[in-house]
C-alpha cells in the first residue's frame, strides 16, 4: 500500500530522514529508527509533554522543543546530541531522581524500571542536587494494586490511559508545585474507589516502581506499556467490532 | 615498580558491597600482586593511613564517626570513590530522610517498638550521635568517581580497580553505573 500522505524532509544531527506531515519529532525519529530519549509520551495516550526528557534543539533558533510535541516541518534540522542537550537530560533526570524517594535497590521494578534505564542511557552516575526527602504515604487499600507515590515522577502516564482509553478518570494529579500528588477520585484510598473499575491499565504504563501489584518483591514487578498501543492501535480499526457495529 | 596503596571504607551501609568485593574471587590474588590494601573492614588495621592512592567508601554519612572518617579519608586519599549505592545516593541508610528528628525515630525504634525494657544506647565516645540527616558520601567531601550499584557486582569493582591500577577514573558510562 502506498503511503499518501503528504511528506516532508528533515535531518536528525546531520541525517537525513522523511517526515510526514502532522506527525511529531519524537514519533517521526522512531519510524526513522533515531533514538530520542522520553519518559512521559507513551505510544497509544494522548501527549503529554511533561517531563521534558525529549527536548530537542532545532537548527533555526536553537529554542528547545519537546519532540513528543513538536510537529515535523520541512527543512526541520533537529539536534539530539549535542553538550547542551545531553546536560539538560542528565539535570532532568537528576531532579526527578532527587525531587522524590527513588531508592532502586528496594524496588518492586528494580532491573526493570524505565527510569533506572534512563539514568544508564543518559549517563547520570549521581546526583548533584540536594535530595528532597519528601514524606508520602504508601496507598496499599486496593486488593489487587499498590500505589508508592515516593516513586511516582508525575508522568501522568496512568491518568492519560485511565482516561482515555479506559474511560474511568480514577487517577488525577492534586496540588500544586512540590506539593503535586497523584490521587486516586477525590483524594479517597484507592481502595475505596467505586469508579476503578480494577482493570491495571495504570499498572500496565508505569514507568517506575510507582504502581504495582500487590505481593510483588523487589525487581519483580514487570510493567507493560506497549498493550497500550496494540489496544489503541485496535480500537482505531475497530477491530473488536462486529462488521455491522463499525459501520 | 611502586605498589599501589588502596583502602575501602565502610561508613553508613551494610557491608554488601565488601561482600562483593571478595566476590572477585581469585583476581584478588592478581589485585595483591601490585597493589596492598592499606586500610579496611577486612584488614585489621585501626588508623587511616596516609598517602593512599584511591580510596572505596562504602556506606552513606549517617553518623558523626562516618562523618570524621570521611574528613580523614579526603585528606590522607588521593582519590576518593564512592562505592555502592548507598555511598553514592544515600539509598537505604537515608529511608529514614523523610522521618526527620533522628531522636525520634530512635525512640520509636528502641524505646515503643521493643516489648521490655527498651532504651535508646547512649555510650558517649562509643555509640555516636546520628547526624539530623543522611547524607550521600559527595554532600561532605569531594568525590572523584562513582560507582554505583547495591552491591556493584565483583565485575564492575574488579574494571573500577584495574582502571584505578591503570591510573585512569572508573568506567562511568552504559551499566557501569545502574543503580540498585
Amino acid at each position: 500500500m502506498v503511503d499518501r500522505r503528504q511528506t516532508v524532509a528533515v535531518t536528525f544531527d546531520g541525517v537525513d530522514a522523511e517526515g510526514v506531515v502532522g506527525e511529531s519529532v519524537l514519533e517521526c525519529a522512531r519510524r526513522n529508527g533515531v533514538t530520542i530519549p522520553s519518559l512521559c509520551f507513551l505510544e497509544g495516550l494522548s501527549v503529554w509533554g511533561g517531563c521534558r526528557i525529549c527536548v530537542v534543539e532545532v537548527a533555526e533558533d536553537h529554542r528547545l522543543r519537546p519532540a513528543c510535541a513538536t510537529q515535523v516541518v520541512p527543512d526541520m534540522e533537529i539536534k539530539i546530541e549535542t553538550p547542551r542537550l545531553r546536560a539538560y537530560r542528565k539535570s532532568i533526570l537528576e531532579l526527578l531522581f532527587a525531587e522524590g524517594n527513588h531508592v532502586c535497590a528496594v524496588c518492586v521494578s528494580n532491573g526493570k524500571c524505565e527510569l533506572q534505564d534512563m539514568a544508564v542511557h543518559c549517563g547520570m552516575d549521581h546526583v548533584r542536587y540536594d535530595y528532597r526527602s519528601p514524606l508520602r504515604e504508601i496507598d496499599a487499600s486496593h486488593p489487587k494494586y499498590v500505589f508508592d507515590p515516593n516513586r511516582c515522577i508525575l508522568c501522568t502516564r496512568c491518568v492519560r490511559v485511565c482516561d482515555e482509553i479506559e474511560g474511568a478518570h480514577v487517577w488525577d494529579v492534586s496540588y500544586r508545585g512540590e506539593q503535586a500528588l497523584l490521587v486516586t477520585e477525590m483524594n479517597k484510598p484507592w481502595g475505596e474507589s467505586l469508579s476503578c473499575t480494577w482493570c491495571g491499565k495504570c499498572v500496565a504504563v508505569c514507568p517506575t516502581g510507582s504502581l504495582a501489584y500487590q505481593g510483588r518483591a523487589i525487581g519483580e514487578m514487570e510493567h507493560d506499556p506497549v498493550m497500550i498501543k496494540r489496544l489503541a492501535v485496535a480500537r482505531s480499526r475497530n477491530e473488536w467490532l462486529y462488521p455491522e457495529e463499525s459501520k | 615498580m611502586t605498589r599501589a596503596r588502596i583502602a575501602t571504607a565502610w561508613l553508613g551501609g551494610c557491608s554488601g558491597c565488601h561482600m562483593s568485593l571478595l566476590d572477585m574471587d581469585e583476581w584478588l590474588f592478581e589485585l595483591a600482586q601490585v597493589a596492598d590494601i592499606v586500610y579496611s573492614p577486612i584488614a585489621d588495621v585501626k588508623i587511616f593511613p596516609e598517602d593512599v592512592d584511591a580510596t572505596l567508601v562504602e556506606g552513606a554519612i549517617a553518623n558523626e564517626d562516618n562523618l570524621e572518617l570521611a574528613l580523614e579519608i579526603r585528606a590522607k586519599s588521593r582519590l576518593v570513590i564512592s562505592f555502592g549505592d548507598c555511598a553514592v545516593t544515600g539509598n537505604v541508610t537515608a529511608m529514614r530522610n523523610p522521618l526527620g528528628d533522628p531522636q525520634q525515630i530512635l525512640q520509636s525504634v528502641y524505646v515503643d517498638a521493643p516489648d521490655r525494657d527498651g532504651q535508646i544506647p547512649v555510650e558517649p565516645g562509643i555509640v555516636p550521635p546520628l547526624l539530623p540527616q543522611v547524607l550521600p558520601v559527595h554532600k561532605a567531601i569531594r568525590v572523584d568517581a562513582f560507582l554505583p550499584g547495591c552491591p556493584p557486582p565483583a565485575d564492575r569493582i574488579q574494571a573500577a580497580l584495574e582502571a584505578l591500577l591503570e591510573g585512569a577514573l572508573p568506567p562511568n558510562r552504559g551499566e557501569a553505573i545502574r543503580f540498585g
